[in-house]
């Protein structure tokens, strides 16, 4: 007993000790940047602070890793309470609802208005902008960014007589190129996916132009906000994952990424995850992959656009208002073209200013790296094929993929535990413990009470 | 016992204020505040927090996933305290016969309890993981049994339950071997004379004797079953499949620390402080009887 608010005043005695060290002697003024993100990933954002640092004379960003995503967020918070908050923390998009309402934030736009610099947020595309705005304000630094994406082994295709050039576009083919593949022997599994609710929920939903939620996927409000999950697409499409999962068509892997060993191991031919692992599989897989975009049901649903997920950076209130011109130069420094150019080439992370992807599209990257290309397409809706590679050969690419409200992004309250219960319960149903009815009702009533507990919390 | 009896009346106050002072910040003040806590609905970043009187207790009580952590852990507590005090006293039975090399062997069996929870989660992954577990491999070639733990939740507590006993076997071990060192071998070798064999010498002298060290050990080890075992859980299954593994513990840190949820999850600590100390006063009560001192 005890042990919250214990970890929790540890957490915050830790931090504020950290923080309170002393000033260098060289009268840099400190910014506190904590990141929940490690290894190679983390290595970059400190690169780009490094840069930044040499840049200019009067700011210092110390980047501090603070493990997971929650882990950073929940010691933010104690830091907060504790009133000594770092400057930035990164938070995760399924924060975005709890940020928004904690009025500890220090949006983005007011920072940048106050200290007189000026940032063309209409240069950055609008999927990532739209989910971190609140009436047309943008509230959060878009950082990190990515879509989910189809992986697939095409020596496994080769071995089965499958078109390696040609990955499947629907949940038909890929069906058929699965049973293929296992029949030929060239795979253990057709298909896994990392990110469950994330990838088979909630962008199914969006890319089929399906509502996730009431009220406009909760952009609308808080109050009276319930999920929609178990209607009749989403009864078929995850009733159909449970159906494969007999005859390992598909084979489920866990949550999160636990499941991208099947596919490097080459016991399952395709994989759906996130477009930021193009850097990480490029190092790590041994045959020859390519990617493409999520499969589709066909009509009467629409092809829509897909959804984001990553992090972005929020400045947090209870800072001596002098050290916020240096977050604001520091997130100018970020919002640069090359800035982004670098980002995403080092990271496979998306650059996410039109300025940046020009760019990168006339150094002919995307023709280099086509499969760099596949999430924005699918995130635009532009064909999967870079323009520059049709050069000469007609008109201007037409969309492929419509922008609705549905395809927008989500705002929920609670969402990480929200995805929790989701995930749960597809478990249940995979195991057969429960029919995709069943479980995504329980998985809805469920949310529910976590969405009416998360309003009570937050009404006036 | 000896009563002291102090020159200076303020002596031993001083004396035990370290003490006292050590339980009031670390033990007592936190549990008031969780108390506190649990009667509010409050936003992770401060500000407001609203009076709900006893809300988070009755959504917990109504909600069938609490219900499901709580037989879980009841579950996870009874399997992990049989399993690690028996097989504590299995083992240590064995390393107090007369062998060679002995000493290395009675060093090596104590050595799972240097092993942080976390660290032994990881170490079963690597085994036990069906995408890239060692033994799932393995048996791939033998069976077409799959060992997925990822579906099916009984093999996953089967799994969390054997990892979290091995971490806390030495320990269990350690205890056993003092308490059977302690036996006075005239009082073995009487029974052999008359005629015991070594499983009834076992049962019939050496079990009831060491009675007050399995006595300590599993009330010992139900604690740190409920509270002390959420590492292995959070490395290996995070509650998973379904809510099959996720025990109060564990529910309560997710609630809290994940869910940033903290009245409910201030209220789930009371809820298990209250489970602990009634299981420790029923323990008190009714097995102690059978202890022979």
């Amino acid at each position: 007993m005890g042990g919250l608010v214990k970890l929790l005043t540890l957490v915050g005695t830790l931090a504020s000790l950290l923080a309170a060290g002393p000033a260098p002697a060289l009268a840099k003024t400190e910014i506190q940047f904590w990141i929940g993100i490690a290894g190679q990933l983390a290595e970059s954002v400190e690169t780009q602070a490094k840069e930044f640092n040499q840049s200019q004379a009067d700011y210092e960003v110390k980047v501090v890793r603070k493990g997971t995503y929650s882990e950073a967020l929940t010691a933010a918070i104690a830091a907060y309470r504790q009133k000594n908050p770092p400057h930035i923390v990164q938070v995760f998009e399924v924060g975005t609802q709890t940020m928004l309402l904690s009025g500890a934030v220090y949006p983005v736009f007011e920072l940048m208005q106050e200290h007189g610099i000026r940032i063309d947020w209409d240069d950055f595309i609008k999927p990532v902008v739209g989910y971190y705005s609140k009436d047309g304000k943008l509230y959060s630094m878009p950082y990190n960014s990515s879509t989910p994406i189809l992986f697939y082994n095409k020596d496994a295709f080769r071995k089965a007589g499958l078109d390696p050039e040609k990955p499947p576009k629907t949940w038909k083919d890929l069906e058929a190129a699965a049973r293929k593949l296992l029949a030929a022997g060239a795979a253990k599994c057709g298909f896994s996916t990392s990110w469950p609710s994330w990838i088979q929920v909630e962008n199914m939903h969006a890319t089929h132009d399906q509502p996730f939620a009431t009220k406009n996927n909760g952009f609308g409000g808080i109050e009276g906000v319930e999920l929609l999950i178990n209607r009749e697409f989403g009864e078929k499409h995850i009733g159909q994952l449970a159906a494969w999962q007999k005859d390992n068509v598909f084979s489920y892997g866990g949550r999160t990424g636990t499941s991208e060993p099947k596919f490097i191991n080459g016991d399952c031919a395709m994989q759906f995850a996130s477009s930021a692992l193009i850097g990480g599989f490029t190092r790590a897989v041994k045959f020859d992959w390519g990617t493409a975009e999520l499969p589709h049901w066909g009509p009467p649903y629409r092809k829509a656009t897909s959804i984001i997920g990553g992090a972005t950076l929020w400045v947090l209130k209870g800072r001596q208002a002098a050290e916020y011109r240096g977050v604001a130069r520091f997130l100018e420094f970020l919002a640069k073209p090359e800035q982004q150019m670098w980002w995403h080439v080092n990271t496979g992370y998306l650059a996410i200013s039109n300025t940046a992807l020009r760019n990168l599209e006339q150094g002919y990257h995307f023709v280099r790296n086509p499969k760099q290309y596949t999430a924005f397409a699918q995130l635009t809706g532009l064909p999967p094929t870079p323009p520059a590679a049709l050069k000469g050969k007609g008109a201007a690419p037409k969309p492929e993929r419509v922008v609705t409200p549905n395809s927008q992004g989500l705002r929920l309250g609670n969402f990480v535990q929200i995805r929790d219960v989701i995930e749960s319960e597809m478990e249940n149903i995979f195991a057969g413990k429960k029919t995709a009815r069943q479980g995504l009702d329980d998985a809805v009533a469920r949310s529910n009470a976590l969405l009416k507990e998360f309003a009570a919390t937050y009404k006036r | 016992m000896k009563r002291t009896v102090f020159a200076d009346r303020w002596l031993p106050y001083l004396l035990v204020l370290p003490q006292v002072a050590v339980t009031l910040v670390f033990f007592f003040w936190p549990a008031a505040k969780s108390l506190y806590l649990a009667l509010f609905k409050s936003p992770p970043f401060g500000g407001r927090d609203i009076f709900v009187g006893l809300d988070n207790f009755r959504e917990l009580l109504s909600s069938a996933e609490y219900y499901d952590s709580v037989v879980n852990s009841f579950v996870f507590a009874g399997g992990v305290t049989l399993l690690s005090v028996f097989g504590g006293l299995a083992v240590a039975a064995l390393a107090n016969e007369r062998i060679r090399g002995l000493a290395l062997y009675r060093t090596a069996v104590l050595w799972p309890y240097g092993i942080a929870p976390a660290v032994a989660g990881i170490i079963f992954l690597f085994i036990f993981h069906p995408a890239y577990g060692v033994l799932p491999y393995a048996l791939s070639f033998v069976t077409a049994y799959e060992f997925n733990w990822l579906l099916k939740g009984w093999v996953a507590m089967a799994l969390v339950i054997s990892a979290t006993a091995w971490t806390h076997l030495g320990y269990n071990i350690a205890f056993y071997l003092a308490g059977l060192q302690a036996i006075p071998r005239s009082v073995l070798e009487a029974a052999a004379v008359d005629g015991a064999g070594s499983i009834r010498a076992f049962t019939a002298i050496v079990f009831p004797l060491v009675s007050p060290v399995t006595f300590y050990l599993i009330v010992v080890n139900m604690v740190f079953a409920f509270f002390g075992s959420f590492g292995v859980i959070h490395a290996v299954t995070r509650g998973g499949p379904g809510n099959a593994t996720e025990i109060m513990v564990y529910k309560l840190w997710s609630d809290g620390f994940i869910g940033l949820n903290l009245g409910s999850s201030a209220a789930q600590s009371v809820i298990l402080m209250a489970v602990v100390i009634g299981l420790t006063m029923l323990q008190f009560r009714f097995a102690e009887k059978r202890v022979t001192y």
